[in-house]
């Protein structure tokens, strides 16, 4: 290779712009320092994080102004970073707030509900509402190519939803995940890519790609934007239960950005006078193989101890979390708690959540049940409570976690009395 | 023991411009000090005023994650590879 070429390689490539909307400027986390709109997702001056800065004497709407909005994210569009009208994937959000009396029995609380992004449109998982708003970041910016590190749910939709916007879409993902990620990916066809190693290793390359490239990543150098529009699945809970808030809230934790941004997404509402009630109590879900936040909550402290992840949750396997200390500090100021569980308990999880609800969800979500299961037995979740269960992803995309525990179906030939004689044996 | 340090772009500008440094130390906390007395600015954005890494700036030194090691103390051998990377996010 000659030394131009070489060059080339190495440098950071800009690409043209298109036009789209325009953006929030970024704050730093830690520093406060104020950034323009890029794709960048760390502060110059001391590499904290950076979020958008909404202007404090914006208009904000009232509760009959947005119900009257369409039923997607952006009928929130005040509290998201995308200023003026988005422009792609117009129509995700808005799942359904299922209340489970049977699984509110079995925990032992006095009501609960299902908060269903197993069924989120496009891909089935809660990464459909960031992406949305990650990807309308990217067209503001004038980036023709995105991408992401992923366990699968977020490769899902930021393929699907890269296909419809006819952007290029390069997605890193570890070699080992399920099949039915790989090929909920594939199928809309971008740049797949399989990577030797942990999920903490695939989003460390992904730092450097999205350095290199100059492509909007929407995990790393877009993750600014792309975290807030996991607030949007609060305020769906807070208007769908009628514009007032639970008691408890209980989420699966991977980063921590989604537990860190339903705490914020409540306090939000509270903020413009659109809710009543107490904050919730946030509660954080993870497998007993990969648990570093919840480890911080029960120990204590400000900085997470990586962990290499051994569990059949995958699509929370994440033994490094960018904002782990960020969500163990909404835990214990809310007044919440942490649990963690093993791979058997999650496989009844799903199971209890399927037979109770008739939902069927992955493996986070069966995370998610059984912590909330753990956390009711040990009286964390009260007789008195109000419980929102935060189901982040479709059972379909994880059929092998569950697959061996279930009964294989009777095999009959097509005559009544073979029927007959399973009835009379399944009394 | 001569080491190459590589830097997101976001802290080039603090290091002279460069991404991409060579430097020299026992440990990833010698090789650190060696760069941050070329360039004061970079060295207050790698490493706590207890001369310790932050939580949200990783290294990894030949791919492998410090805080699995001795952090700081972790022995560099010669010719290693030394990548800083901004804490990861969720996927």
């Amino acid at each position: 290779m000659t030394p131009s070429a070489a060059a080339a390689l190495h440098a950071p490539r800009a690409e043209r712009p298109v036009p789209g909307p325009a953006l929030s400027p970024l704050t730093c986390r830690l520093c406060g320092a104020q950034h323009a709109p890029a794709a960048a997702a760390v502060c110059e001056q001391c590499l904290g994080p950076l979020e958008p800065a909404y202007d404090p004497v914006r208009r904000l709407p009232g509760r009959e102004e947005i119900a009257a909005r369409p039923r997607s994210i952006w009928r929130y569009r005040e509290w998201l970073p995308i200023l003026g009208a988005p422009v792609l994937s117009l129509d995700t959000g808005f799942t359904p707030l299922l209340e489970a009396p049977a699984l509110a029995k079995a925990l032992g609380v006095r009501r609960a509900w299902v908060k269903n992004d197993a069924v989120s449109h496009p891909s089935l998982s809660f990464k459909d509402r960031v992406v949305a708003v990650a990807l309308n970041a990217a067209r503001g910016l004038g980036l023709r190519t995105v991408g992401c590190a992923s366990t699968g749910n977020l490769a899902n939709a930021v393929a699907a939803q890269a296909a419809r916007a006819g952007l290029a879409a390069w997605i890193f993902v570890p070699e080992d995940l399920e099949v039915g990620k790989i090929v909920g990916t594939a199928v809309y066809g971008p740049n797949l890519v399989r990577v030797r190693g942990t999920y903490d290793d695939v989003n460390r390359l992904c730092n450097q790609v999205a350095d290199r490239f100059g492509w909007g990543i929407v995990n790393v150098n877009l993750r600014g934007y792309y975290g807030e529009g996991s607030k949007t699945m609060a305020f769906e809970i807070a208007e769908q239960l009628g514009w007032r808030l639970p008691d408890a809230v209980i989420a699966p934790m991977a980063g921590g950005s989604l537990l860190t941004k339903l705490d914020k997404g409540f306090s939000e509402l509270s903020a413009a006078s659109l809710v009543d009630g107490e904050h919730p109590r946030m509660y954080g879900a993870q497998a007993s193989g990969c648990a570093p936040i919840v480890n911080l909550v029960e120990k204590g402290g400000e900085a997470i101890e990586p962990v290499v992840p051994r569990t059949i949750a995958r699509s929370i396997a994440i033994g490094n979390p960018a904002d782990g200390r960020f969500a163990a500090k909404a835990i214990r100021t809310s007044g919440g708690g942490a649990a963690a569980v093993t791979d058997g308990e999650l496989v009844e999880g799903i199971r209890l959540l399927a037979r109770t609800t008739g939902v069927f969800t992955e493996t986070a979500g069966g995370v998610t049940v059984a912590a909330a299961a753990k956390l009711a037995r040990e009286g964390k979740l009260r007789a008195a409570d109000e419980v929102v269960l935060c189901i982040t992803g479709n059972g379909l995309k994880t059929v092998e976690a569950v697959q061996p525990a279930l009964g294989a179906a009777p095999v009959i030939d097509p005559r009544l009395r073979e029927v007959a004689a399973l009835v009379t044996a399944a009394h | 023991m001569s080491v190459t340090l590589r830097l997101p772009t976001v802290l080039a500008k603090a290091a002279g411009g460069q991404t991409v440094h060579q430097a020299k130390g026992a440990t990833v906390g010698d090789v650190v000090a060696d760069l941050a007395t070329k360039y004061p600015e970079l060295g207050t954005r790698l490493r706590d005023d207890k001369g310790q890494p932050y939580p949200y700036v990783i290294f990894y030194l030949d791919d492998e994650d410090i805080r699995f090691q001795k952090g700081f103390q972790t022995p560099v051998p010669d010719g290693a590879e030394i990548v800083v990377v901004p804490a990861i996010a969720g996927g």
